[in-house]
């Protein structure tokens, strides 16, 4: 009698418990922000000031969302993660939209269950050593010992480019990019390797940057991107589309600048008053309001306003567009058309 | 003819469950162990859901695939083609590797910090109890890191060892590195002939073992009582340097050698590894200090008074009497002590040490994104090691304990 007890109660249980899962955008609308997961402070990309406000480029995608959604380019909640933490933070609903320079690989696409709405800056994975050591190339490193972000496309990369040269090295496992300044600083490793630009962004915290240098090789492909978890298509067009309406707007000349009479009425260029709102019912079909784009736009400026002002070449952390230009100046930014 | 009522018949009741204190035990208890069950269920149910609902059913096979990534120490062979289970292995490895050290070191510390509280000495006894309340108050977390720091910012980098007017040098007798990325000690190289020395000298301990059998029945048959230590010294030691010299000594040492980047030679001991076991040791000590003097203090002052009115010396007296009455105090705690040092072991990752939580635990995890399982085989192995660690000091307990007659 025991027994039947509770195999029946243990049914009941098992239809009580359903999954739910309500739409990413009803919960956002409910709670008033959105949830950003962001590095735990990479100078540029995503870092806080002294009164606790977040700047930076990736920071930037997840204002532009909240400007879409809400309207209100403040109403992002921020979760520093680590390379580690992110895709739990994401996987597990801590998290609506993951803007961490996180690398688009097929793995993360399919198998972790995860849609990469887009690339937002292609960049490959380097190396940075000071210059007193005299090295010219990442494949003199032959038993060096290496700072590597744990939990990294760059943690497999390294192995990789170190086996096939067929040298040796000792790898130092770090939790975040503030530890690995460190002990770099220190000496405690020869070699900092992450992405590129992650390279310039920490080397321009330092007391002299001109004291370390970037090595030639750039040993991999990282195209960086937001992501948001599978199953909720409708949420990761808004963050897809409102990613892309960035970098439409630099391509049709669309500026913070411009853009509030360019929204006031309908003007000559078709695509740009799609965009905006002011023709066709873009912002409907996604769930949001007309202005959606326009006040993703106003949030931040367009993708080569955020640049510029974030990672361009005239901030300390001095990128260059490179691949990162519009596909009109040679570069790979490119964005489906509005229509 | 007087009335005998008729004792209460009738079959059994439902209310008799509550009711009657024969049955009421035993339905709490079922009760509460179908919830309980129910609710194990429950949570079991939803996580299977819930992993279904987002496409990754609970499976193991990624243990099996090539892992990628290089580990820095590791004690058994391994290198990026091999599986993810074999860097797990090397993990555990890594985590034994601190769990043994800082254990032996931890037992050493805290019997000798423990006793030296209750010395007699004002001074002593207060920089032990300072010791200990200063360790044991701050968390162990902050110790690790701050023993990592003092690593990287104040030993010198390899690169300061080189050249003519270099900065830094080797140390004790020009045979230890101590850099800001791990100490390199010698490493003993052996050649034709060494084995034999390793035999005599293993020969000689056991011949130690015989020596102290002889003398102890040696003494409860004379009452003479020998100079033990320094005869089992002498027994250890002569015979295997004896064969060492005449053999040409077969067994020399590896000294470590700066090349390109790094020292090469010796044996090298990250800073990570060092950092965490001492941390952990200096951290554990505390806590088996105040448990060894908590055993201490549980001996009757009878025992001693009256092993001094026998003419026992203090050293005897702390030996003979007080510990071997006191172990049996200490033994349960310090159970609980090794098993906290082992968990702790586990926050190696503040300091890039690749335990077995920095590698299933966590490049794994990442890499495969298979929170739930790599959690499940994690815990699975930390509740091995403990109930390991258990068995063994339960069986060493049971051997100290008070024999009644």
């Amino acid at each position: 009698m025991k027994n039947s007890t509770f195999v029946g109660t243990l049914a009941a249980a098992t239809f009580a418990a359903g999954f739910a899962a309500a739409g990413t955008l009803d919960d956002v609308k409910a709670k008033g922000f959105v949830q950003c997961g962001v590095s735990t402070g990479l100078v540029g990309f995503a870092a806080a000031d002294a009164n606790g406000n977040w700047d930076g480029f990736d920071v930037s995608v997840c204002r532009a969302v909240a400007a879409a959604v809400l309207g209100d380019a403040q109403a992002v909640k921020f979760t520093p993660t680590t390379g580690k933490t992110r895709f739990t933070a994401l996987a597990s609903g801590e998290v609506d939209v993951l803007a961490r320079n996180t690398t688009w690989t097929f793995s993360r696409d399919v198998d972790l269950k995860f849609t990469f709405v887009g690339v937002n800056y292609y960049d490959g994975q380097g190396f940075m050593v000071p210059k007193e050591l005299g090295v010219a190339s990442a494949k003199d490193l032959d038993g060096a010992t290496v700072c590597i972000q744990t939990g990294t496309t760059t943690e497999l990369n390294l192995a990789d480019f170190f086996r096939t040269n067929n040298i040796s090295y000792e790898p130092v496992p770090i939790e975040t990019n503030a530890e690995a300044q460190q002990q770099y600083l220190a000496g405690a490793c020869d070699v900092y390797t992450t992405d590129a630009s992650g390279l310039a962004a920490t080397r321009a915290t330092f007391e002299s940057p001109d004291a370390h240098t970037l090595l030639p090789e750039i040993i991999s492909k990282e195209p960086l991107g937001p992501l948001v978890r599978h199953g909720d298509d409708q949420w990761a067009d808004i963050v897809r589309w409102t990613m892309n309406a960035l970098i439409a707007a630099e391509e049709l000349g669309v500026t913070s600048a411009n853009i509030k009479e360019s929204a006031m009425e309908a003007g000559n260029n078709p695509e740009i008053n799609r965009l905006l709102g002011t023709e066709g019912n873009l912002g409907e079909q996604l769930g949001l309001s007309a202005d959606w784009a326009k006040n993703a736009i106003a949030a931040g400026g367009n993708y080569g306003e955020i640049f510029s002002r974030n990672i361009g070449e005239s901030t300390p952390i001095g990128l260059a567009r490179g691949l990162n230009a519009q596909w009109t100046d040679g570069g790979l930014i490119y964005t489906p058309p509005f229509r | 003819m007087s009335a005998i009522t008729d004792p209460p018949k009738g079959g059994f009741q439902l209310s008799q469950l509550i009711y009657d204190t024969r049955y009421r035990s035993m339905t709490i208890q079922i009760v509460a162990l179908v919830l309980f069950l129910v609710g194990v269920g429950w949570l079991l149910n939803n996580a299977a859901q819930n992993l279904a609902a987002l496409g990754k059913p609970l499976g193991f096979g990624f243990l099996g695939e090539a892992a990628g990534y290089d580990i820095n120490q590791k004690l058994i062979e391994y290198n990026n083609q091999m599986s993810h289970g074999r860097a797990a292995l090397v993990g555990v490895m890594n985590t034994l590797l601190v769990a043994v050290l800082g254990c032996a070191l931890a037992t050493v510390l805290g019997v000798t910090i423990g006793v030296l509280r209750l010395s007699n000495n004002w001074i002593v006894a207060r920089i032990m109890t300072f010791y200990i309340e200063a360790l044991r108050n701050v968390p162990v977390l902050l110790w690790i890191v701050l023993l990592m720091a003092i690593f990287i910012e104040s030993f010198p980098q390899p690169k300061d060892f080189r050249g003519d007017d270099a900065v830094a040098t080797l140390k004790i007798f020009e045979s230890v590195a101590f850099t800001n990325r791990g100490f390199y000690i010698p490493k003993p190289d052996m050649f034709a002939g060494s084995m034999f020395v390793v035999f005599v000298f293993l020969a000689s301990i056991v011949g130690m073992f015989f020596f102290r059998s002889w003398s102890r029945k040696r003494q409860e048959a004379t009452g003479e009582i020998l100079p033990n230590f320094w005869i089992s010294l002498g027994i250890l030691i002569i015979p295997a340097l004896l064969v060492y010299f005449v053999l040409g000594r077969p067994i020399g040492l590896e000294y470590p050698e700066l090349k390109g980047f790094n020292f090469k030679g010796g044996i090298y001991m990250r800073n990570s590894l060092i950092a965490l076991t001492l941390a952990l040791a200096l951290y554990t000590a505390a806590f088996i200090a105040e448990n060894v003097r908590a055993g201490i203090m549980a001996i009757s002052k009878g025992q001693s008074e009256a092993a001094f009115a026998l003419g026992l010396r203090p050293s005897r007296t702390m030996n003979l009497v007080i510990l071997p009455q006191a172990l049996r105090v200490i033994i349960p705690p310090l159970i609980s002590q090794y098993l906290n040092l082992t968990k702790n072991s586990s926050l190696a990752i503040a300091v890039g040490y690749m335990d077995v939580t920095g590698t299933l635990g966590g490049i794994t995890l990442n890499q495969t994104g298979r929170e739930m399982e790599c959690l499940l085989i994690l815990m699975a192995i930390y509740l091995a090691i403990s109930l390991t660690i258990s068995t063994v000091m339960n069986w060493y307990n049971e051997s100290v304990k008070l024999r009644e007659r």
